[in-house]
């Protein structure tokens, strides 16, 4: 077994050796390595051709048209793309814009840059299991909201949201609908026409594709028209100027056709994996999941082991690669914002570890991380002084901290 | 975040580690911080007749560096006086275990638990003598 294990596959995944041996065939002399955007020689026909079948491979795996496909260089431009791009050109039709407090810092960082351009932005909170109640996003549209971002699923706990609920809200008032989807594709259906979404945001690197690159898919029926945001050459039919990165974009591609041939029966192993997980923990004391279980991604799982802190957790578990809703390093001490939108207190938000297992995770890792999490936690907790007074009985709730 | 050895070296083999009976009046308790920020500190010290911290036991809710400053704590007060041991600063703790800056506040933890319990064990002394005197 290779230490550390790899369980961080939200993070980042490996290229898979499939995807990484078909961009090696678009770099060299002896490779395809013409510029797609050059029409007068065959170099640039076989690269376009090249980018043209994995805009096709893309498209396939989100039930679009190839053409609604527009490259970036990953899930935040899009992000930024997307809620830019039509904040800027609808912004004659009204300023306001609704998502929620759990999406990733791309969606809320662009919100906020948005806000100080002058749109006003409504910040939802998800209900306590992390989904979106309808009636509360319905309240909060107005007459002048022209953008929606609600993301596919969460990337600390794993969620998926009902888009195709929340479109069929916003659809009879035309309101744009973004989804950042850098999470769910290839992880589950994604069916743009079924889940209504105008514009969704993917990324390679999720599904074992190379960094650096990611797509927005942009609606042509009814036309979704976006103000560019990077200027140059045209390309991109004008969204997205800049040279397309071939090599980059074959890996994309092969990813996603892999993950269209693979996901239903990945998905059926991984849930046997992460319920293995899951198991394995339920006899040690005071676990919590956070986020809904049932509407939730097969390899995701995201626990708080009360009383005891994250980040001396992950220090405990240096032969595993996870990551902590504890964010002690940084200088604001502040925990996980998702757990805190979720309610979660800040005890629990401290003590949260995200697993999130992928395509080359065994039976056999997730054996080990159980054994070592039971070692872990019982050594923790007997250096907890909380840990000690929740055995004596003492509602910590009660106690007056010195906060510091 | 990469830690130093002294820091590795007191969160893997933490010294002192425990509880003291708290109602016991040759004990001073400290605890400090709080859950909502992620750190939450225990120091017990027992104090012979003579003012010395004879031990001391720690219990630490905290990143590896607040377990290592409240660790490493524990062995520089015995055999201290109080005023010895009041007069440790987070700044010693800090440069002992080489914290980087946004660990600093480990240290300050660590040097607010050491006066807080010097200051229980004060306040109990204090009261058990006016009680011997009555």
């Amino acid at each position: 077994m290779r230490k550390p294990i790899y369980l961080d596959y939200s993070a980042t995944t490996p290229v898979d050796p499939r995807v990484a041996e078909t961009m090696c065939r678009y770099l060299t002399l002896d490779g395809e390595f013409g510029n797609p955007a050059s029409r007068s020689h065959a170099f640039g026909w076989q690269a376009e051709k090249a980018v043209e079948q994995a805009r096709a491979d893309v498209a396939a795996l989100i039930h679009a048209d190839p053409k609604e496909i527009v490259w970036t260089s990953g899930a935040t431009e899009s992000d930024n793309l997307a809620l830019k791009g039509a904040a800027h050109f609808y912004q004659n039709k009204g300023r306001h814009i609704v998502t929620v407090k759990t999406e990733h810092k791309a969606i809320l960082d662009t919100a906020r840059q948005l806000e100080r351009e002058g749109f006003s932005v409504t910040y939802l909170d998800p209900e306590p299991n992390g989904l979106v109640d309808m009636a509360k996003l319905e309240a909060a549209l107005r007459p002048d909201t022209i953008l929606v971002s609600v993301m596919h699923v969460n990337n600390e706990i794993g969620v998926i949201q009902d888009l195709a609920a929340i479109s069929k809200i916003l659809r009879p008032r035309g309101i744009i609908f973004h989804s950042d989807a850098a999470q769910s594709a290839g992880k589950v259906e994604v069916d743009v026409a079924a889940l209504g979404v105008d514009l969704l945001s993917l990324s390679a690197h999720k599904v074992y594709g190379p960094k650096g690159i990611g797509a927005l898919y942009v609606r042509r029926k009814p036309r979704v028209r976006l103000e560019a945001q990077m200027h140059g050459g045209g390309h991109e039919r004008g969204m997205r100027s800049g040279t397309l990165a071939t090599h980059q974009i074959v890996g994309m591609g092969e990813a996603f056709r892999l993950a269209r041939e693979e996901m239903v029966s990945e998905a059926k192993r991984l849930s046997g994996l992460r319920d293995q997980l899951l198991r394995g923990l339920s006899d040690i004391e005071e676990v919590y999941v956070n986020g809904d279980l049932e509407h939730r991604i097969p390899g995701n799982l995201n626990i708080s082991f009360n009383f005891v802190e994250g980040e001396s957790l992950i220090m405990a578990l240096k032969e595993l690669a996870v990551s902590s809703g504890s964010a002690c390093t940084s200088a604001s001490l502040e925990p996980s914002y998702v757990l805190r939108a979720l309610g979660r207190n800040d005890e629990l938000a401290h003590s949260s570890i995200r697993f999130t297992i992928g395509r080359f995770t065994t039976a056999e890792d997730i054996e080990y991380t159980v054994r070592l999490l039971h070692e872990k936690i019982g050594r923790l907790r007997e250096l907890s002084p909380l840990w000690e007074m929740y055995k004596d009985g003492i509602d910590l709730n009660s106690v007056q901290w010195a906060a510091h | 975040m990469a830690y130093g050895t002294k820091v590795l070296d007191h969160y893997e083999n933490p010294r002192n580690v425990g509880s003291f009976d708290k109602a016991d009046p040759t004990i001073g308790t400290g605890m400090v911080g709080a859950p909502a920020c992620g750190d939450v500190m225990k120091l017990q010290i027992r104090v012979n007749s003579e003012g010395v911290i004879e031990e001391a036991r720690f219990k630490t809710y905290g990143c590896g560096s607040a377990i290592a400053s409240s660790s490493l704590l524990t062995e520089w007060v015995k055999g201290k006086t109080l005023e010895e041991a009041g007069a440790i600063k987070n700044t010693d703790i800090a440069e002992e275990l080489a914290l980087p800056p946004v660990k600093i506040h480990c240290s300050v933890l660590a040097e607010d638990a050491i006066k807080a319990a010097i200051a229980d064990y004060r306040k109990k002394a204090g009261r058990s003598d006016s009680a011997n005197a009555a």
